[in-house]
């Protein structure tokens, strides 16, 4: 079973690049995995009618007990045979109804089959969670199927919907599922089943378990979504909306019976409820125009009628519901695919507009009369047989007493008169011949698609008069599964019963009504539409939709300031007032830990604040360079060589990527706050500086215990790593640096998709034949470059750097470019020496990662971005992804080992001239990292840089052709 | 454990200046602030470390016993190099909401978006689902409660 759902799920995947190799052939071959499955179930019969089951389990998630468990006995069985015989039927017909044009075929077709697969999985499998789990995937799918047609909004709102009110009570139910589960200890429903529990507790899951069961399968009062989801197409109809889905809903109701019919609540909500949807369903289908909908409306009914009798409880009644389930399957099935036939070939659903189609094609005729007399219950086909089961069953517990038996057989009786007349309706609106219409005009399709139909309506029949030898031993299983005795066997001839009066009845008065049906539109259109529980459906939706406009009004009415100056006066009063209730203030302060500080500090302070008042773009960014300049003192004195380090490189490189930047932007920068402002802002400010300041005091005031970072030097022992900073980074604290080299991949790529509007995976320019004079004997020859600025200028002279001279004279720096060419390849050295000597001394591959960066930076302003692109002709986001590849992968492969994530493995050795080396796995970690900051840098440059670069020339040249196309006119 | 008065205050200053330039429209120098206070957070990190010491690396001599606390390093490290990939980032938009907007000086500048705002603006992306659902209704309702007409006979109607 577990085999059949991979092979759904693979083939589902690849259905959309075989449509788009086979179109709409593609259908047959989808079609051959539901049969197969079919086949596989059939095969299952030995088991499953000795009253067995088949079991397959593999564990998913111990700790919960929840596993992947399947077990198909009668119940499962049979279902498991509806929903891949109809659903391969389905798919069948698929390849006939659409045309190849049709949009999104590739992805219907997928979505298709992998409901065929889930439905299979929802109802073979034993673990309640899993269940749950297939029945949500099957929600999820209606809506992508009911919104087939993406560009029509009734489609997209039908869907909608559909969604909605099926995840609600979704939602409700995984809380009746949770509750189960955790009263009976398991999550498998036969043994939950089996438990019989009871109590409040268990009224309450049930209770909530069949508001889910209710919601799927349509009933009042959450009926409202099945006739707009057929908005969808007529196949998916057919199969989610009148074989599978919504008979989720019903099975799960069939499911629980066995167990817990007798629960408080369950008689008087199912029968209650079904009897309300089975009356409601067939009076408003009886005033339906749309065959579709006629249908639609006619299933809503017959899911009633299905409630009451599976949720009935007993032995007969198990049997009669499962009867009416195999037997409301084929002819539902049945009648929508030939609504979607007359569709195609007349052009429209409208029976008004329909003449003379039975005339035409008595095929489709005789297909449709089959199924729907199996729905009017007439002899000799299934429906007869299951209905007679039906009022049988419910005529014998009236009899011995029990009041819901009676109120059960009235109402259906009542529904049932009802279903005879739209059943009569539809087929005399699909096929007569009106004078007043001009008879319809039926395109040829061939009989290829009437297939699927005719094996239903053929297996209505054969199923009806073979209904005692059959279907009965098949199904007995299940109604034994009951409590309580029961003696009933289907079987198309019974004698003379009350059943069988009563079935005379209602098809007697329902033909009436089909024949009176002027005076019953008369008294339809006399009384108010009441139920509209749509109606409660769309105020509540509304509803909440203008709760989060109002309150996004309320709450979100400035700008950046605004939000900012909110948080930021709470943070002082929240703060402010838990400080000054602070009783623990420090016995004392040092004026300074060391007399320097107090210099640095004094530096670092008017470097700020000359920052807050700088006017100018550049100055603001440099003085706010000498605060961070002024960091690196303090961190160095502070015994911190790595911060330093890394502080020194980030503040080189943020300088570079500033001036990068604002080359562009105007050198002013724009002022437009009012004084009063002026003074709100800088007092909002102090106040959280000097709040700040007092919490500092406090908390140091406050700290007892001793750091952990007392334990850190032995461990750093045992990570085979001196430097104890980088021992954390790369091993002992890896996860976090994981998450922060994710963050800087996030950073890199989001600068890059701002800056690269139309994506940055095109080409890296490159100078045209630089192979060439990368060559040992071609360094000293100058090529000649169309981009050079003037040819004469190239001719001789050799350049330091490869992309030198696509640059404007006025640009360059020779001085720049010797620096650089005799600098890079140190810098480069010195930063991998970083990454391998970081565990033991200051580097790592930050640091390392950023004076590689360095490195390129310098590259890039000595040379322009043909240079960058030389330096480094790889794409930033595959250095990035190489990287974080790297560092997760180290987690990944210590798993294989049997130890946890990211745990590393050593190989120590001593190497000339590096002195001693401690190779570890972690050190790939490092790798990892410095790859990624690498990329960081460079998508850095190649966006902020080149890409300005880039913009920068163009604007500069549409300007100059501006100015040429003037002057010419000028000219002229 | 006692504190830095020097680096309580110094903090302070950070916090104080930044914050201010943070509050402004500018983008860039909301940028600056950031970068303020981003510094200014470091040092909180720096003061709880307690007293300066010896760089945390093991030598296996007496000079580890004056070792600095190295937690708050690790975390300044990670936090130093996160600032720098957001600044960037910051930068990139700054220079994009220019190059969209360009606006000469004004054109880093926060517009208030919403303070034009009414509610009937702010329902305007909500009609268009309305629209849908209308949509649906009326598809439903053509479908559904046919009209009885007077003037016609009852089988014209039905």
């Amino acid at each position: 079973m577990v085999f059949i759902l991979l092979a759904f799920l693979v083939v589902s995947c690849a259905a959309t690049g075989l449509t788009g190799w086979l179109s709409t052939r593609v259908f047959y071959l989808l079609s051959v995995l539901p049969f197969a499955a079919f086949a596989y179930t059939l095969a299952q019969a030995p088991v499953v009618l000795a009253g067995g089951a088949v079991t397959e389990s593999i564990p998913w998630i111990p700790q919960l007990g929840i596993a992947l468990s399947f077990r198909v006995d009668t119940l499962a069985w049979l279902l498991a045979l509806i929903v891949t015989g109809v659903g391969g039927l389905v798919l069948l017909y698929c390849a006939r109804y659409f045309t190849p044009d049709e949009p999104g075929l590739g992805r219907f077709a997928g979505l298709l089959l992998a409901f065929a697969g889930t439905m299979y999985g929802l109802v073979t499998a034993d673990d309640l969670v899993v269940m749950f789990m297939f029945w949500e995937i099957t929600s999820v799918l209606s809506y992508l199927l009911i919104g087939h047609y993406v560009d029509r909004k009734e489609s997209r709102g039908a869907a909608l919907q559909a969604l909605l009110v099926t995840t609600f009570g979704g939602l409700v139910m995984l809380v009746g599922v949770v509750m189960i589960t955790v009263q009976a200890g398991t999550t498998s429903m036969a043994s939950i089943i089996d438990q019989w529990l009871e109590g409040p507790a268990t009224t309450v899951a049930i209770l909530l378990l069949l508001v889910g069961a209710l919601s799927k399968s349509a009933i009042v009062p959450f009926h409202f979504w099945l006739p707009a989801a057929m908005a969808a197409p007529t196949p998916v109809s057919a199969y989610l909306h009148a074989a599978a889905m919504v008979k989720a809903g019903i099975y799960l109701v069939a499911r629980f019976a066995p167990g817990y019919a007798d629960t408080p609540g369950w008689t008087p909500v199912l029968v209650g409820l079904g009897v309300v949807a089975m009356l409601v369903g067939a009076w408003r289908s009886l005033r339906q125009y749309d065959l579709k909908l006629v249908l639609a409306y006619g299933t809503v009914s017959q899911l009633g009628f299905l409630m009451v009798i599976v949720g009935f409880g007993g032995h007969d009644a198990a049997l009669a519901g499962a009867a009416l389930l195999l037997a409301h399957a084929l002819y539902k099935a049945a009648l929508f695919l030939v609504v979607g036939v007359i569709d195609h070939r007349t052009g429209t659903r409208d029976w008004r507009k329909l003449s003379g189609v039975g005339r035409q094609s008595r095929m489709l005729a005789g297909i449709t009369l089959v199924a729907v007399a199996s729905m009017a219950g007439i002899p000799p086909l299934l429906g007869f047989v299951a209905k007679e089961a039906v009022f049988t069953a419910f005529l014998e517990a009236g009899l011995a007493g029990d009041p819901w038996g009676w109120i059960a057989l009235v109402g259906t009786v009542l529904g049932s008169m009802l279903t005879v007349a739209y059943s009569a309706r539809f087929f005399w609106g699909a096929f007569a011949t009106r004078k007043d219409a001009a008879p319809s005009e039926l395109s040829s399709h061939g009989w290829g698609i009437l297939i699927a139909p005719g094996l239903l309506s053929a297996a209505t029949i054969v199923l009806g008069v073979g209904a005692g030898p059959l279907v009965d031993p098949a199904l007995r299983p299940y109604a034994e599964t009951m409590p309580g005795p029961g003696d009933y066997h289907l079987a198309l001839w019974h004698g003379f019963e009350p059943a069988l009066a009563l079935s005379a009845l209602v098809l007697a008065v329902g033909l009436l009504l089909f024949w009176r049906r002027a005076w019953v539109a008369r008294v339809q259109d006399a009384l108010p539409s009441t139920l509209d529980a749509s109606r409660g459906y769309w105020l509540s939706v509304r509803l909440v939709d203008r709760l989060a406009a109002r309150s996004t009004i309320f709450a979100q009415r400035g700008g950046l300031p605004q939000y900012l100056g909110t948080i930021l006066v709470v943070y002082v009063l929240t703060l402010g007032v838990a400080s000054a209730l602070n009783r623990t203030w420090p016995d004392s302060i040092r004026p300074w830990d060391y007399p320097e500080q107090v210099f640095v500090a004094v530096a670092i302070a008017i470097g700020a604040i000359a920052a807050g008042q700088a006017r100018q773009r550049m100055s603001a960014v440099l003085l706010v360079g000498t605060t961070g300049f002024g960091m690196v003192a303090l961190f160095a004195m502070h015994g911190a060589p790595d911060l330093a380090l890394t502080q020194a490189l980030v503040e080189m490189v943020t300088l570079v990527v500033f001036v990068l930047v604002l080359r562009r932007l105007p050198t002013k920068i724009a002022q437009r706050n009012k004084p009063v402002k002026r003074l709100l802002r800088a007092s909002i400010g102090v106040a959280v500086g000097a709040t700040m300041a007092v919490v500092a005091v406090i908390a140091l005031g406050a700290r007892q215990d001793e750091s952990i970072g007392t334990e850190w030097p032995r461990l750093a022992g045992e990570a085979h790593g001196r430097n104890i900073v980088n021992t954390v980074l790369v091993d002992i604290r890896a996860w976090d640096t994981m998450g922060e080299i994710s963050v800087l991949v996030v950073v890199a790529t989001g600068i890059a998709s701002l800056l690269f509007v139309t994506g940055r995976a095109g080409p890296i320019p490159r100078l045209v034949g630089s192979r060439q004079q990368r060559r040992g004997q071609n360094r000293r020859r100058v090529l000649v470059d169309p981009l050079a600025p003037g040819p004469e200028a190239s001719s001789s002279r050799m350049s330091w750097l490869l992309a030198g001279r696509t640059l404007a004279p006025d640009h360059r720096s020779v001085l720049l470019e010797v620096l650089v060419r005799l600098l890079f390849h140190p810098a480069i050295l010195v930063s991998v020496y970083f990454l391998f000597v970081g565990h033991n001394a200051p580097g790592g591959g930050f640091a390392g990662g950023l004076l590689a960066g360095l490195a390129l930076v310098a590259r890039y302003l000595a040379g322009g971005r043909y240079e960058l692109a030389e330096a480094i002709p790889i794409d930033a986001g595959k250095i990035l992804g190489v990287g974080v590849a790297l560092a997760a992968g180290c987690g990944v492969v210590s798993l294989f080992f049997g130890v946890e994530a990211l745990s590393s493995a050593y190989l120590e050795a001593d190497v000339p001239l590096l002195g001693h080396l401690s190779f570890g796995t972690s050190t790939i970690f490092d790798f990892g990292v410095y790859l990624v900051v690498v990329g960081l840098v460079l998508d850095i440059l190649r966006s902020l840089g080149a890409e300005i670069d880039r913009q920068q020339e163009q604007a500069d040249l549409s300007e100059e052709s501006k100015d040429d196309f003037s002057g010419s006119e000028v000219a002229r | 454990m006692t504190a830095s008065a020097t680096l309580i205050v110094l903090m302070a200053v950070l916090y104080a200046v930044g914050i201010t330039v943070m509050l402004e429209r500018s983008l860039t120098r909301v940028l600056i602030g950031f970068m303020l206070v981003g510094n200014a957070t470091n040092l909180l990190i720096l003061l709880v470390s307690g007293p300066s010491g010896t760089a945390p690396i093991v030598t296996g001599t007496s000079a580890d016993e004056a070792m600095a606390d190295p937690v708050p390093q690790v975390l300044m490290l990670t936090a130093i190099v996160i600032n720098f990939g957001i600044t960037a980032f910051v930068l990139a938009l700054i220079y994009r909401s220019w190059w969209l907007a360009q606006l000469g000086d004004q054109g880093d500048v926060v517009p208030d978006q919403h303070t034009g705002e009414t509610e009937a603006t702010t329902e305007a992306p909500f009609d268009a689902v309305d629209l849908d659902d209308a949509a649906l209704q009326k598809i439903l309702a053509d479908s559904d409660e046919h009209p009885y007409e007077p003037g016609r006979g009852l089988e014209e109607n039905r």
